[in-house]
This record gives structure tokens, sequence and C-alpha cells, in this order.
């Protein structure tokens, strides 16, 4: 495929996703999220080591590297959690699909009014996805899914700085089940109210 | 059926003539293979009986070979156990004696692996019986990232941190890992030292840090970040430093995965609405579709080590392990299942097959399409999924 076919193709898939999400003015695309740079938070901790002795170990010697230079903490690490302020929030999605329905919408707005009323809280959108995917596939659904509830955040308002995103991917089914009842429960995405300690 | 069979008969002309001939034509036979229509080799054993032969059998089953009785093998194996294993093998038809040695230390299994180890090179192949791999074992709630022999034997929990895990990458040529671990409350990229246990940080972004993959140098690791808005693919050093954007799509990106000469980032990707496989140059310009004739939705791609296949998952009705030359062209459907890794070797791949509400992990030879599911050790009763190959 030529590049300017392709840079073509790319540029018509973005104003044809833009259409459909109907934002004309996409304020969130490309909104960085708060707390970009690495952190750590607290230690790690050590995992277990091998005990090569244990198996057919290898001779190879690792070799260590440095350490991670920044140490920025998460933009809301120590914030009270609470999932239960906007259970009946809960965004639901189409099957392979980040875009939010317009049934969906008032949900949101129903957090961003919130947001507006509690000017200190903030939200972390939590993304899911039903089992029908791969494992990485479905992590990046379920943060893209997470990344358009936050634009449509955006667009009502809400400072990007207020909303955090992650993906659980398939990790997480609200419904354990194999059949599409437990699916249209399990392609979600979930708000966390997040207040200061 | 012609085709692949040709280069056996051959095999088995210059066999004839001179082992030492013969060793070069299974080389060509070996580079050659065509994905899923590749006979077996045939091979019969001797003198071994229960967990000795299970090992043996197993080993070489995943790389190809199949057993039968002495009549109809091209290779004769056989073995004696006293303290020590004593492994053989001969040619049939040569007369040639391919391995003839003694093991001694470690363990039983351990021995078994080494003669099947010898006995694979003296075929001019690369041994896969004393690799490791690395997965995901879900637990329940939680999953942890453990460690075992390829064949599920030596399991060891390298995370014990009660929380949840994905996509163990090992860093080639090292006893070290890198995966996301949700310890810290958000999906981050971790550096694991297996010889120390020591861990640090690799990414944590904000969003989701995501399916990292290390260059075949060690020095690179490519992986999806949503930090700047969306899912893209990023690539920096294995410190973590110099962190960059190869991709700016509103389009999806996922599961990257290195060329052996570390000059190319395979992924899967959505183009106009369509699914496909892509690669584009680890420091960044044009991307190029790979195509991937006959199958539809294709993800979670992986190289193989020698340059010449792409393996990946087909997402149709269900999930097919696929094949397609690393160029692109028409893929070859070889079994159902997911996320396969592609052992040293070029020709086995691990993979996870859906069995019920659970995965297990199975290793597939790609050119026969033989396959067998790898042995649940003790603790090993959940799901397993995401295998890594140590390469």
């Amino acid at each position: 495929m030529k590049v300017s076919k392709f840079a073509t193709l790319l540029v018509l898939g973005l104003i044809v996703a833009t259409a459909a999400t109907g934002c004309r003015k996409k304020p969130g695309y490309l909104t960085p999220l708060p707390g970009t740079t690495p952190g750590t938070v607290g230690d790690v901790g050590p995992g277990a080591p091998l005990d090569t002795g244990k198996t057919t170990g290898s001779d190879i010697k690792p070799e260590d590297f440095g350490g991670i230079t920044s140490n920025q903490p998460g933009a809301h690490f120590g914030w009270l959690e609470d999932a239960s302020m906007f259970k009946q929030d809960t965004v639901y999605f189409d099957f392979d699909s980040s875009a939010i329905k317009s049934g969906e919408k008032s949900k949101i707005a129903s957090v961003a009014d919130y947001l507006k009323g509690n000017t200190k809280a903030a939200v972390r959108v939590e993304g899911h996805c039903d089992e029908r995917g791969t494992e990485e596939y479905n992590r990046a659904l379920g943060e893209r899914r997470a990344l358009a509830i936050r634009e449509e955040l955006v667009r009502l308002g809400i400072d990007p700085t207020r909303v955090d995103t992650l993906s659980y991917g398939e990790d997480r089914p609200a419904v354990q089940g194999h059949d599409e009842s437990a699916w249209r429960l399990n392609r979600r995405g979930e708000f966390i109210l997040l207040t200061p300690p | 059926m012609k085709i692949p069979s040709a280069p056996l008969l051959c095999i088995a002309a210059v066999l004839a003539a001179s082992p030492l001939r013969a060793q070069q034509a299974i080389v060509i036979e070996k580079e050659r293979f065509e994905p899923g229509k590749t006979k077996p080799i045939l091979v019969s054993l001797s003198g071994l009986t229960g967990e000795a032969a299970q090992v043996l059998q197993f080993d070489l089953y995943v790389q190809g070979f199949a057993f039968t009785n002495a009549d109809a093998a091209q290779y004769l194996l056989s073995g004696s156990i006293n303290g020590n294993l004593t492994g053989r093998a001969t040619d049939r038809y040569s007369k040639a004696s391919l391995v003839a040695k003694s093991y001694s230390g470690g363990t039983l299994r351990r021995q078994v692996h080494a003669f099947a180890d010898d006995f694979v090179k003296a075929l001019g192949r690369q041994g896969i019986a004393q690799t490791k791999i690395a997965f995901k074992l879900d637990t329940g709630a939680n999953s942890e990232i453990v460690v075992s022999d390829f064949d599920g034997f030596g399991m060891q929990e390298v995370t014990k941190d009660n929380s949840l895990v994905a996509a163990p990458a090992w860093v080639p040529g090292r006893l070290a890992l890198y995966y996301t671990s949700y310890k810290l409350g958000n999906p981050d990229i971790f550096h694991h030292d297996l010889s120390t246990g020591a861990r640090k940080i690799f990414a944590r972004y904000g969003g989701s840090n995501m399916s990292p993959a290390v260059s075949p140098d060690g020095t690179k690791v490519a992986m999806i970040l949503s930090k700047d808005g969306w899912t893209d693919l990023y690539v920096g050093d294995a410190d973590g430093g110099n962190v960059r954007r190869l991709t700016r799509s509103r389009e999806d990106e996922s599961s990257p995965c290195w060329s052996p000469d570390g000059k190319w980032i395979c992924f899967a990707a959505r183009i106009n609405e369509r699914r496909a496989l892509c690669k584009i140059p680890a420091s960044g310009g044009e991307l190029q579709r790979i195509a991937t004739s006959g199958v539809l939705n294709p993800t979670e791609p992986d190289w193989s080590p020698d340059g010449k296949w792409i393996v990946f998952t087909s997402m149709m009705r269900g999930f097919e392990i696929c094949v397609v030359p690393a160029e692109g062209g028409t893929a070859t459907v070889l079994v159902s299942g997911e996320d396969p890794s592609w052992a040293p070797n070029s020709r086995t791949v691990a993979f996870a097959r859906r069995e019920g509400g659970r995965r297990v992990l199975s290793l597939l030879d790609v050119p026969t399409k033989q396959y067998k599911d790898i042995s649940r050790v003790s603790g090993n009763s959940g799901s397993n999924s995401q295998p890594s190959w140590a390469k």
C-alpha cells in the first residue's frame, strides 16, 4: 500500500470516527493524561528470583541497568476511592467498539454534573471488555473505551487533569458467563470517584 | 503432498550414501518447510518406559517427530537407565550412529531433555528441550507471572503480588522479563531481574502501559501506551528512557513484536475499518501493511527468530493460530488457539487454547501441525495464557 493512499485512508478514518462520535471540535483527542512521567509510588517491591537449580537453568549473566530517573508520583495517588457512587452510571458498549452510544451519554453527563458540583473530586474511568477478543487486544480496547468516556467528560467541560483512565481488558468481568447476556454487561466503562485524602 | 515429501525422499537417498551430507540435506529441508503440510519424521524408541519415555516422546513430538515401530522409522532411538541415562540414536538407512551418550547429574527429566537435544542437533536443528517459557497464571481473582521449563514442569511463581499481571516478555539471552503489573493500582510495565528478583518500574505513565516487547539485542522495548490520549505504539530504551511515539492515529494498535534484525516493529492495527498486520521502522517512519490473505482480523503477531515467518492469531468465528511469510502473502490456518510465541528453533510455537471457561497452554510444531498441551503441575489449576518463549 502506498503511503499517500494510506495517509488518505487514515485521515478519512479519522473523519468518519469523529463524525460517528458527533463531536465536531473533538476536544479530548490527544489530551495528555495526568501523571505522564514515570513515577514511583512507594517501592515496587521485589519479585521472586528464579531458582535455576530446580530446573534447567541458564548460565547467562544478567545485566543490570540504571534506575528510573523521574520520581513524579501519580496524579491522584493516595486519594480515597469510591466505586459505589457512580454504580448506576456504568457505560455500556457495542461489541468491539469504543464509540459512546447516544443512549449512554446521559450517564456521563450525570458524572460530569457531580464533578462540576464537587470541584475537588476527580474520577478514574476503568475500561473493560467481554472475553471475545485476544487478551492484549482487549486491554487496548478497554483503554480506548475509558478514553472515549474521558473525552466526553472533557467535552462537557471537565478539566482533563481530573480524569484518570485505565484498562482491565477482559480480566475483571462484571458477570461470569460465555454468552451475550454476560458479554453485554462486561463491555463497559466504570467510574471510580476519587477524593483527596 | 508431493512438494513437502520430495525433500524427505532426497534426504533418505542422501542418507543412504553419507550421514555427513545427510545432515546438510536436512538443514535445507528444515528451512523450506511448508507450514501445516509437512510430514513428521518417523522415529522409534526402545528400552525406555515410564517418565523417561514420556519426556522423550513429548520433546520430539512438538518438534515434528512421530513415533512408530522400528520397521517404519527413519531413526532408531534407544535408551537404558542404570542410575543415569544412556541414549543412542541411529539412522536406520545408513546405520550411522548419530548419538551415543550417557548422561549424569540433574534429574532424569533433564537427562532425557539433553538426549532429545543431542538427537535434534545431530539432524542439524536447534534443540529446545532445555528452554523456558514464562506465562500468565490466572489464580481466580488475581494472576501471577510464572516461569517453567518449556514442557510445563518446574513451574515457579516469580510474582506474588495478589494483583493482576499481563503479557510477560523475555529479554533475549538474559534471565529477565518485562510485564504489565497492576500492583501499584495502574497497569504499569515492570522490569524483573530473575536472577536476583529485583524489580524496577519501566513505564508508569498515565493511562495504561501495555504489551511490552523487547528488541532482539535487548536495548529497546516497544509497547502500547495511552499517555497522549489514545492507544498508540511507542518505543523506549531498556531502562525506560527516550520513549518515542511511533504511531499517531485514532485507529487501534496492539501487540507489538520485533523483526529479528531489530529493524522493524510489527503490530496489529486497523486500517480503514479493517484489521491488518503492519510493520514500522523501529526508529520511526512509514507504516507498511503485511498481507495475510485468506484470514480476517489478524492480531498478536510474533516474528520467527530466523526472520522467515510471522505467526499470529486470527479472530474469525473463534481464534485460529495462523502463519504467513514475513514479507506477507497467503496465510495458513494451523490450529484453534491464540497468542502464539515462537521457540528459538523457528518451528515450534507455544500458544493458548480455550477449553471450557479457561485457557491451557499447548506447543505446536508449525510444519506438521502436531500439538500437545504442556503439563499442568501441582499448583497450576487456573487459566494459563500469554506464553513467552525464552530465546
